[in-house]
């Protein structure tokens, strides 16, 4: 029982820290704020007030003397400065060491804090109250108390008093400053505990929300992962059964279960700001250490995050924004002779994209010198001198995240020791996001991140290999390549028995999937079997894993291996496919690192041809190339495409005047690129409606994301993947298309997808319009 | 310890073992498992309990005993071992049997090898010795690996 209590206090008070921790640096900002001073108060009061009760007692001594000082600025004794407000921000620290210590052991720790007390008593004696605060205060506290108690009586002394008192109560706590919070706090010493329950309850109540345990949240994720195989079995089952009322039925469960999965996948959401918020503290002392001056802006708070990728992000990105503030924005008197405002200015935005969050980090700093950069990696090291010439200005930026690299002059107690950046990287992507940093000299430098919305469900890749099931997760699938016929057999050479493949030029290093994971074989495979290659990608390096088989895309629920097999680095959980068994899911990093891909020596070897390579599809990029209408020869950069896909003509479905198709439990808008771009040879074409090639049996799409949308591009046929330069240009003749090249010899069309969206929307605006006068 | 312990009992090869009752979560027969590669011996594979990822070892392997049949299903023993449940691979189910501490002996000296870290001691039964199985030890993993690795 008394447990509970003081859980109920840990958790309270722990909040109530983090507010006072971002009202404390914003009260700094604005000292006169009365409503921000009012609430750091009540906050303070409140934690001393229960730790009192509790029997805290050093506790309550340190919250006690952080109160007076309050008071002591509430009434206008002390004006508030750095110094105080450091102070105070330190016993907030002082006070959070404290209730760890109550959470570990039960007892408010050993230190008495004796050092912060007597910091904080100096701290209000400038302002020369010598009476000592605490008197003030109960002074203070009294008055409007006693007021409150006239007004039953009297109500004409104080008709203020008398229109809050009428307020409901819910709102009037919401009302720093207000005669009834005073009584409140008059009621908190009086009664201790009760009060600040009744508080609680009334915050709970305000905003609708209830706490729940994550454990618990965990457990129903589980449960409905099994209801989700279940729902699959029944309707594998009514599949079999001719009867109307159970395909309804289940059909019904079938909807349930989905809606049921979203949202509670929902609730393990949580808006990114949940983090940020104590980055204007973290941003307040790193600045003020180092003798900047800051303002930090945060632009999305409120987008929304998998419970365990913002426990994963955390840490990089408190790192980030302790970098920005130590190394990207200028000293004050830098600034102002560059004709920048004293005061640097860090922007946290976060927002979705493509099922994608996006979040940067933004300072108005010097930038990043990518001169100083280069230089630094070849005396590190890192790379030859020649081949840092050769990097883009860009991809020099990016040697920042390269272990061992650190550019700061002088090794700070907050960054620089060579540490960080590359262990960021690498946190990010080990929950399979991507990090970029830009910059431009003299105007700022952006990190931007790419996070996937949650772990618990990802796409995976699902692959045979000596009859054993494996799933790859999406994010690390760069292309699938398969080598059939006389290919098969001489395809893949060998460098030092080393097996390579050239793909598009390049040697790719391969690795069995069967050699390994050791996996026996009941059979011998057949040596003119095609060979099927799955390329991934670890850590920027690329490999093809040859499995035996390749067979479709899940999303899947990742659930982790367990304590007992977290030795094995070539997994990163198992899922329980749609037949109920359980499939393991590789860990692509942990593969490449098995199969020596990554090594420290050669790492830096690959990394740096890589980023050579890189460079060169700078210039040359990767395209796609297919076949339109009409036998035309057209290519998209494959960067805006997300995946090619061949449907049943018979699942397309028309909304509207507009054919689409279920994909993965969306719907895809269709484009038939012979109805959207001019036609090379004039046929009639009005009055004709838009067919679709049923007898053909199946069409080809090119699943494209532009700015957030996906949509469908059915195309004849698709030719090849081919890097080209798309340097000999010619105007486009037809609207829908960007520009014609020469690509591999031909001259090929580049679509312009976002020409052809605006297209097919307005004519599915005028086919409707003239659905409408036609009938 | 007062008053007598109840054991699920069962049976590797021909001999008796017993595991506290409060431990078992619940006893299967066997499950279809996913074989993972490169794991330590004794872990045979996943299984699907219900939605939970549950790790099969075989006791006959922790043991140090010969492989079961091929053709002979074993039975599960599915138990909780600190955060997760772990299965336990046994030949055969016995009844659940109430023993007190007065037939209860510590492993006699003259065992040695695998068995004797796994179990507890001897309980003395009317017809049988009964070795009650360390639960913890003999669902450890990695541990054994490294045994396997130093032989």
């Amino acid at each position: 029982m008394a447990d509970d209590i003081v859980r109920e206090f840990l958790t309270e008070s722990n909040e109530n820290l983090d507010t006072l921790d971002r009202e404390l640096v914003l009260l700094e900002k604005d000292p006169q704020n009365h409503n921000i001073l009012g609430s750091v108060f009540r906050s303070i009061h409140t934690i001393k007030g229960t730790c009192g009760f509790l029997g805290f007692t050093k506790l309550e001594k340190v919250a006690h003397m952080g109160e007076n000082l309050l008071s002591a600025l509430r009434d206008g004794k002390l004006a508030l400065n750095s110094e105080i407000a450091s102070g105070l921000l330190s016993m907030v620290d002082a006070v959070r060491r404290m209730l760890e210590a109550v959470e570990t052991t039960g007892q408010d720790g050993e230190s008495d804090y004796r050092d912060l007390i007597e910091k904080l008593t100096a701290l209000q004696r400038p302002s020369g109250g010598g009476a000592g605060s605490l008197a003030g205060s109960n002074e203070e506290t009294d008055r409007p108390a006693s007021g409150k108690n006239s007004v039953g009586g009297v109500a004409a002394t104080n008709t203020n008093s008398e229109i809050r008192d009428q307020s409901p109560r819910g709102s009037a706590g919401a009302v720093p400053g207000d005669p009834l919070q005073r009584r409140d706090k008059r009621g908190f010493l009086e009664q201790g505990k009760i009060a600040p329950d009744e508080g609680a309850r009334a915050r709970e109540m305000g905003t609708g929300t209830i706490r729940v345990e994550v454990g618990l949240l965990d457990r129903l994720m589980t449960l409905v992962g099994e209801l989700v195989l279940a729902r699959n079995q029944v309707l594998q089952f009514t599949s079999s059964l001719e009867s109307a009322s159970l395909a309804a039925t289940s059909q019904h469960l079938n909807l349930i279960t989905t809606e049921l999965q979203e949202s509670v996948m929902k609730t393990r959401m949580q808006p990114i700001g949940n983090i940020w918020s104590k980055f204007p503290r973290t941003v307040r002392d790193v600045a003020m250490n180092c003798g900047k001056q800051v303002r930090i802006e945060m632009i999305g708070q409120e987008t929304e995050l998998d419970k365990t990728i913002i426990e994963a992000i955390k840490d990089p990105l408190t790192h980030l924004v302790r970098n920005s503030v130590d190394h990207g924005i200028e000293r004050p008197e830098v600034r102002v002779t560059t004709g920048k405002g004293a005061e640097g200015c860090l922007t946290l935005r976060a927002y979705h994209e493509g099922g994608q969050v996006n979040i940067e980090i933004v300072d108005d700093g010097a930038g990043l010198d990518h001169e100083r950069i280069r230089r630094k990696a070849v005396e590190r090291g890192l790379l030859s001198a020649e081949k840092a010439a050769q990097l883009s200005e860009r991809d020099a930026v990016n040697l920042i995240f390269m272990p061992g690299f650190s550019t700061a002059e002088t090794v700070t107690n907050v960054s620089g020791r060579g540490v960080g950046m590359d262990v960021v990287k690498t946190n990010i992507e080990k929950i399979g996001g991507t990090v970029d940093v830009q910059s431009t000299a003299g105007t700022g430098t952006t990190v931007k991140m790419k996070i996937p919305l949650t772990l618990a469900i990802v796409p995976g890749l699902v692959v045979l290999c000596a009859d054993k099931r494996f799933v790859i997760p999406q994010v690390s699938l760069i292309e699938l390549v398969r080598i059939e016929g006389s290919q098969a057999r001489t395809g893949i050479e060998t460098v030092h028995e080393a097996p390579v493949y050239r793909l598009r030029g390049r040697l790719l290093p391969l690795v069995y999937l069967e050699h390994e994971l050791r996996l026996e074989r009941n059979s011998d495979r057949a040596a003119d079997d095609a060979v099927n290659m799955v390329v991934l990608q670890a850590d920027g390096r690329q490999f093809g894993l040859i499995v035996d088989e390749i067979r479709d895309t899940e999303e899947i629920v990742v659930k982790p291996l367990g304590r007992r097999l977290k030795s094995l680095k070539t997994f990163a959980g198992a899922t329980i496919m749609g037949d109920g068994k359980v499939a393991l899911i590789l860990d692509v990093l942990g593969l490449a690192q098995r199969a020596s891909i990554l090594s420290e020596v050669h790492d830096r070897a690959v990394d740096s041809c890589d980023s050579e390579n890189r460079e060169k599809t700078a210039e040359k990029q990767t395209f796609l190339v297919f076949a339109g209408p009409d036998d035309a020869r057209m290519a998209l950069p494959l960067g805006a495409l997300s995946r090619l896909e061949e449907f049943p003509a018979s699942q397309v479905e028309k909304s509207g005047m507009q054919w689409v198709i279920q994909y993965r439990g969306q719907i895809l808008p269709l484009i038939r690129l012979s109805l959207i771009l001019e036609e090379r040879r004039r046929r009639p074409r009005h009055g004709q409606s838009p067919t679709l090639p049923k007898d053909s049996g199946s069409i080809q799409v090119l699943v494209c994301n532009h700015e957030g949308r996906s949509v469908g591009v059915i195309v004849e046929r698709i030719l090849d993947i081919v890097e080209g330069q798309a340097d000999v240009k010619s105007p486009a003749t037809r609207a829908g298309v960007l520009y014609a090249a020469v690509i591999e010899n031909r001259v090929t069309e580049l679509l312009d997808l976002g020409g052809i969206l605006t297209i097919a929307e307005t004519s599915w605006e005028r086919e409707e319009e003239h659905v409408k006068v036609g009938g | 310890m007062a008053g007598p312990q109840q054991f699920c009992t069962f049976y590797l090869e021909k001999y008796l073992f017993g595991i506290e009752l409060l431990k078992v979560q619940e006893v299967i027969q066997q499950l279809e498992l996913t074989e993972v590669p490169l794991a330590p011996f004794v872990v045979r594979g996943l299984m699907n309990l219900r939605g939970q990822i549950v790790i099969a070892v075989d006791l006959r392997r922790q043991l140090d005993l010969s492989d079961r049949p091929r053709d002979r299903p074993a039975m599960n023993v599915v138990v909780r071992a600190g955060e997760d449940a772990v299965s336990l691979l046994v030949d055969d189910i016995g009844d659940v049997v109430e023993a007190g501490e007065e037939t209860f002996e510590p492993p006699p000296e003259t065992l040695q090898g695998r068995v004797r870290s796994v179990i507890l001691g001897i309980h003395k039964l009317d017809k049988q010795l009964m070795h009650v199985l360390d639960t913890d030890r003999a669902c450890a993993v990695a541990e054994h690996e490294q045994a396997a690795v130093d032989r």
